[in-house]
């Protein structure tokens, strides 16, 4: 077990070495630099001293030595746009925001989600059957965003505002009002997404030879539902949140731009459009450490609840699993 | 089967049975001739043409499947015979809702928007099947050599495979879209980089599960070359998972290129696509959301058809699979 978790950590620094890399490269072949962020062209003088700055004097490879070297202190870098404004900061202070509605989206989904899908299983061929397939293919088939717009139109405007996002110690009506929209168009995909899994996953599980023997051996209903069935089924249902959380965590790029929401994915695209290549490659490379660690932690979680995994990992077999 | 039995019940039943409506001169002896039980009374069902046959069946699939290729016939012709160009501005309708002649109505530059749905559903569609198609074929062929080969060589390809899934993979497209700039070849490319990879699992694992059957080792034993065992057995029986899989990669990529557009990242003026359209009409949403609706409605209804058709196909091709 230890050996495993020590291979993950050892493909985590791999990971990100190589993109960390990739990014740091692809950005130096990008036309333009520090000089020409603003749209003024500036005197030599000026340029000169604002390569000193930046260090653009140096060779690249010295360069991607130097930037390395304040990664692994922690310094991501400062901005082109905003000078004086390093990515440090940008992410403290806009991370949590995007934090809080991808912790809320996976909340929410996971409890809807998962609730519909054990009902629709138990009750197959019912009308909460119909209603969960129901959901699952809407779900999976209208884009988030027509989600939001949606919402924005019918149920906002009234006692949910329409954009905006709680200040900081905003007291707890608040942040209910102003957090449940934006939750609810992030979550709606997931909801899709786990009811489905967990409703073929309950099935599976039912199905199964230990559930047939527990019947046998006269187990009371409840007593097989929550003793054998549940506890197997949410077993798959680990593997897929893992990419599911990472994904809303860093990824509500879109409901954070239709909602107006002072979060680290707006950001994103806000320095993407504005070709802000330090605060680009910051973005990049934090939004990839938080999925890359999700994932790790995600299989490692999977090892420790499943003694099936467990054992083939020990026994060495885990890319058949 | 039925044979055993007319046999039986002429033989001895029929004679004990006191009812007065059976008489024994009802019954007649059929005998059982060698060469008739052997004969192949009906043409034999091949796996395909099964699966076509439960694929038919399936209505749910099959309205998807005309709805598809109307929306594809739409994409194609109507811009060609269509009475109003998707770029013709009318200053005099702008924002004007749905009417006789602007049946989906116009947006915020006067231009039509039935006209437009169907431009920006080439873009969208286009992508949605050149990017499936290219990663099919890199996750058949990258899928087929690690499982295939096996040792080593699957080592090393699992590994790297292992690395760029855990790629966030929306970070990855936005990257190459920024350094190959903004575009539809830029966006096919980078939407590429990333798809592949849960195919090439995929064929990985059928590869390796097949190459251990028996008919395969009876294969080698027989001393078939490796390329025609590929050939006839390992391609046609990994087929139906890659149509499947192609089937669903197709709305996710449509999806993708929606977001793209959404955000502003994807396809640029004046061509258009069904995402930078909803990105539109989602900021005229409140005064005048059918230039939102229309195009949300056209994604989704693709979207639909195409899962649904997924979803049809994978019951016909694998009975196993239905739940």
């Amino acid at each position: 077990m230890g050996k495993y978790i020590l291979k993950k950590i050892i493909y985590f620094f791999i990971t990100m070495f190589i993109i960390i890399t990739a990014t740091f490269f692809m950005m130096n072949c990008m036309p333009g630099d520090a000089t020409q962020a603003d749209t003024k062209v500036l005197p030599a003088a000026v340029v000169e001293n604002l390569k000193a700055r930046w260090g653009l004097d140096k060779p690249v490879f010295e360069r991607y030595l130097i930037y390395l070297g304040n990664l692994l202190q922690g310094q991501f870098g400062e901005s082109y746009k905003t000078p004086g404004m390093t990515a440090n900061q940008v992410i403290a202070e806009r991370f949590p925001a995007s934090l809080q509605l991808g912790l809320q989206a996976v909340a929410v989904g996971l409890i809807i989600g998962l609730i519909l899908g054990i009902l629709a299983a138990l009750h197959r061929g019912r009308v909460i059957d119909f209603v969960c397939i129901f959901i699952a293919i809407i779900g999976v088939s209208v884009p988030s965003f027509v989600f939001a717009a949606l919402l924005q139109r019918f149920a906002g405007g009234g006692f949910f505002p329409i954009i905006g996002w709680p200040s900081k110690g905003a007291d707890i009506a608040d942040e209910f009002r102003y957090t449940f929209l934006p939750t609810m168009s992030a979550a709606i995909g997931g909801i899709a997404t786990y009811s489905r899994y967990m409703r073929s996953s309950v099935l599976d599980v039912m199905g199964s030879d230990y559930v047939l023997l527990a019947k046998a051996k006269g187990c009371s209903r409840r007593q097989i539902i929550w003793r054998h069935v549940m506890r197997n089924a949410l077993m798959p249902i680990i593997s897929i949140v893992a990419p599911q959380i990472a994904g809303v965590v860093t990824g509500s790029f879109v409901i954070e731009r239709i909602f107006s929401i002072p979060g680290l994915g707006r950001y994103y695209v806000d320095s993407v459009n504005g070709r802000d290549y330090p605060m680009i490659m910051a973005t990049t490379i934090f939004f990839a450490m938080i999925f890359i660690v999700c994932m790790i932690g995600m299989d490692i979680l999977y090892a420790v609840v499943d003694p099936r995994v467990r054992h083939s990992i020990i026994e060495g077999k885990e890319e058949n699993v | 089967m039925e044979k055993k039995m007319a046999f039986a019940a002429g033989s001895g039943t029929a004679a004990q049975v006191s009812d007065d409506c059976l008489t024994d001169d009802l019954f007649e002896r059929v005998g059982i001739s060698e060469q008739e039980s052997e004969k192949i009374s009906r043409e034999s069902v091949s796996y395909w043409k099964d699966a076509m046959r439960r694929f038919r069946q399936n209505k749910v699939a099959m309205a998807s499947l005309v709805i598809l290729l109307v929306i594809i016939l739409m994409c194609i012709f109507e811009p060609i015979f269509g009475p109003i160009k998707y770029d013709t501005q009318d200053y005099d309708v702008t924002n004007q809702g749905p009417t006789l002649q602007h049946i989906f109505g116009c947006d915020d530059l006067g231009r039509d928007i039935f006209a437009r749905i169907w431009v920006g559903g080439r873009v969208s569609l286009a992508i949605g099947c050149i990017g499936a198609l290219v990663s099919l074929v890199v996750g058949v062929i990258y899928g087929g050599i690690s499982g295939f080969c096996g040792g080593i060589v699957d080592d090393i390809m699992m590994r790297i495979l292992e690395i760029i899934v855990s790629i966030p993979y929306m970070v990855v497209v936005i990257i190459f879209s920024l350094f190959l700039g903004k575009g539809m070849g830029s966006l096919l490319i980078a939407l590429c980089v990333t798809s592949w990879t849960g195919l090439a699992r995929i064929v990985r694992g059928q590869i390796i599960e097949l190459k251990q059957s028996e008919y395969v080792l009876a294969a080698r034993v027989l001393g078939t070359p490796s390329f025609k065992i590929i050939l006839k057995h390992l391609i046609p029986n990994t087929m139906s998972i890659i149509i499947i899989n192609t089937t669903f990669a197709i709305p996710s990529f449509i999806f993708s290129e929606a977001f793209l557009s959404f955000l502003g990242m994807g396809i640029q003026p004046p061509l258009t696509s069904w995402g930078a359209m909803a990105a539109l009409g989602q900021q005229q949403m409140t005064y005048y959301p059918h230039e939102l609706i229309f195009p949300a409605l056209a994604i989704s209804v693709t979207m639909l058809a195409f899962n649904l058709l997924g979803d049809g196909l994978r019951d016909a091709f694998d009975p196993k699979l239905r739940k």
